[in-house]
């Protein structure tokens, strides 16, 4: 599942002796860290750049040029840039409505947006095949009206939508909640309508974590497999977003091919972690 | 402003916050609501501001109602808490918002931005942020911010609480010298009689969202109209039956309170009116910095009164008298404050 939590590495304390470990325990602690931060973290890491780049750099980047990869890349950069402006909107309007306001239903609401990281991608897929497949519930109504939304990219646009839809509100809501409504009510009693409230006083307040939401958000859209493995439909060129693309040469031993569309994804997380890291550091500047 | 306010009500669920509560204020003056935490002040206050609806009563501004308006519209300025200053804009920024709201030429908002800046003691201090800010400054920062667009109402709740003791006395000063010089209506919320006391034209006693008396600061100290008032302004001590007393034998029986300020004490040698004297031991004395503070047993009450620091210092265990000038007689729904019969009796006899 997604990370959700915020390490920012703490201050260095120092610790009075009662209170610390004798020197062959630190060590031991920082060591096994180590050890399994290089096993099971940077040593695959690395390893998709080795056999990525292992027949030559001419070879790597033909395999990135070649048509399907080239369609493959294309659809994931539309299927977020589809839902995470979807999303976004989506998990201001949640956050604004939980935080602000009083309603009934309102920890049903919050568990809901919670839904799509209990549930496995797989059954969310599962999920938009039953509802609009062929055999699905709307599937005789969009067939007449020849509407593809499973096995196209409608469908992957849902599913993405599904899976990446708590990311933006799950930021935002503790927030709001931390902040309360005083800014808010101070701007109304100085006379500020609703549209200037949220413009000068909200948004300010709420735009690093919508930042980091927004962040997480995309990586998730672009990295998504299980779930739009289920209603892609695996059509080459057409219906494939890299992770998918990924998966079909490498199950026909296209090794090199599809390390190579893997470094891409590979690179969209390094650069993620980087984005995140540099809106940490301004948010934390800002508070200094 | 002249304010109106007819039997507002406001209710969460079946918990009464605010009952049948009316008033009605003159134009200027500078009104206190005091009372216990929760007992429905800033409740009043945030539903004469707009930012709560009341479930029913009636509000008028200068005879017009308002219950029904936004907080936008009612023309107020309002003094959170905890000052509710714009984190992310500078102190300049947070005082010109509300001009901004009103859209003020920018020359003419940046004159009126400055000229509060110079009048609440800030100069010089427009290009910070709230988070530079001390407690002291950040107050004055949110009271600038809210008379910045001339409110014709004032609201301020809990105004000194997040400051520390020493600052809070500076600035109730001070608030109270500013709102003198723009003859702005005012309304503050406070839990703290003494500066309720200190910055008040006049206080709104407020217990369990009832308004339980309305008058000056003197008038309330003088003659509390109800018990808990009186409990409430002030020190007291609470006596069962109060015709026991010296004094005040020809009182029907009923509770008494009595201020450790109208209680005297008196060493042997000290002391006229024999016949207002109650015998009785001294069983502690505390030092509050300006006054002893004393615990006499007298009968069936320990009854705390002061000693002035110019007279002899009493010991735990002296025999002493006391006179007791005056006390509240009241029962469950009214009280009345009465004199020391002895005190003025027509044939004092003197030693």
């Amino acid at each position: 599942m997604a990370v959700m939590t915020r390490v920012q590495a703490a201050k260095p304390v120092s610790r009075p002796r009662h209170l610390t470990e004798p020197a062959w325990v630190r060590w031991l602690l920082i060591g096994v860290a180590l050890l399994f931060l290089a096993l099971m973290l940077i040593l695959p890491l690395a390893t998709v750049f080795a056999e990525a780049f292992k027949n030559g750099a001419d070879l790597y980047f033909a395999a990135l040029k070649e048509k399907n990869a080239l369609s493959a890349i294309r659809l994931t950069l539309l299927v977020a840039a589809i839902a995470v402006p979807l999303n976004l909107v989506f998990g201001i309007a949640a956050a604004w409505a939980i935080t602000k306001f009083n309603f009934r239903g309102k920890n049903l609401l919050i568990t809901l947006i919670d839904l799509p990281f209990s549930v496995s991608p797989v059954i969310a897929g599962l999920v938009f095949v039953l509802i609009f497949g062929s055999k699905g519930w709307f599937g005789p109504f969009l067939s007449e009206r020849d509407i593809k939304i499973i096995f196209a990219v409608p469908g992957i646009v849902l599913t993405t939508v599904f899976v990446t839809f708590p990311f933006v509100a799950r930021e935002l809501i503790p927030l709001m909640q931390a902040q309360g409504t005083a800014e808010e009510e101070a701007a109304a009693s100085l006379g500020a309508g609703g549209w200037r409230i949220f413009w000068k006083v909200t948004l300010p307040n709420i735009k690093w974590a919508l930042l980091y939401g927004v962040i997480l958000c995309n990586a998730r859209a672009m990295g998504e497999f299980g779930a739009v493995s289920v209603v892609s439909g695996h059509i080459r060129g057409k219906t494939n977003t890299l992770p998918l693309q990924v998966e079909i040469l490498y199950n026909e031993y296209n090794f090199s091919a599809a390390f190579a569309c893997a470094s891409l994804l590979v690179l969209l997380a390094l650069v993620t972690l980087g984005v995140k890291s540099l809106v940490e550091w301004l948010q934390h500047r800002k508070q200094e | 402003m002249h304010i109106q306010v007819k039997d507002l009500n406001k209710s969460f669920g079946s918990e009464y916050a605010v009952q049948d509560v009316s008033f009605a204020i003159e134009e200027g003056s500078l009104i206190g609501l005091l009372g216990p935490s929760g007992g429905g002040k800033t409740t009043i206050l945030r539903m004469l501001a707009g930012l709560e609806e009341p479930t029913s009563g009636e509000i008028y501004f200068h005879g017009k109602r308002v219950e029904n308006l936004p907080p936008q519209k009612r023309g107020i300025g309002f003094v959170f808490q905890n000052y509710a200053l714009f984190k992310h804009m500078t102190v300049f920024d947070n005082i010109a918002f509300g001009l901004a709201v009103q859209k003020k030429p920018r020359k003419e908002a940046k004159a009126r931005v400055e000229e509060l800046l110079e009048l609440t003691g800030l100069s010089g201090l427009g290009g910070r942020y709230p988070h530079q800010l001390s407690g002291g400054q950040k107050q004055r920062v949110a009271f600038a911010r809210a008379i910045a667009p001339e409110p014709q109402l004032l609201l301020l709740d809990e105004p000194f609480a997040a400051i520390d003791a020493k600052v809070r006395k500076e600035l109730r000063t001070w608030l109270r010298e500013m709102i003198n010089r723009l003859k702005i209506t005012t309304i503050f919320v406070t839990h703290d009689q003494e500066e309720a006391v200190e910055v008040a034209d006049e206080i709104m006693v407020i217990n369990k969202g009832s308004l339980e008396q309305k008058g000056t600061p003197w008038d309330i100290y003088k003659e509390p109209q109800t018990p808990f008032v009186a409990g409430f302004i002030g020190e007291s001590n609470l006596v069962e039956d109060c015709s026991r007393l010296k004094g005040f034998e020809r009182e029907r029986a009923a509770k008494g309170m009595i201020r450790p300020e109208f209680i005297e004490i008196f060493l042997p040698g000290e002391g006229t009116i024999v016949s207002a004297l109650e015998p009785g031991t001294v069983r502690s004395t505390y030092f509050r910095g300006t006054v002893w503070e004393v615990e006499v047993e007298t009968g069936p009450h320990r009854l705390t009164a002061y000693r002035s620091l110019e007279q002899d210092p009493l010991e735990v265990g002296d025999e002493v008298r006391i006179l007791i000038h005056r006390l509240y007689r009241f029962d469950d729904h009214s009280g009345v404050m009465v004199e020391n019969a002895n005190k003025v009796d027509p044939m004092p006899v003197y030693i």
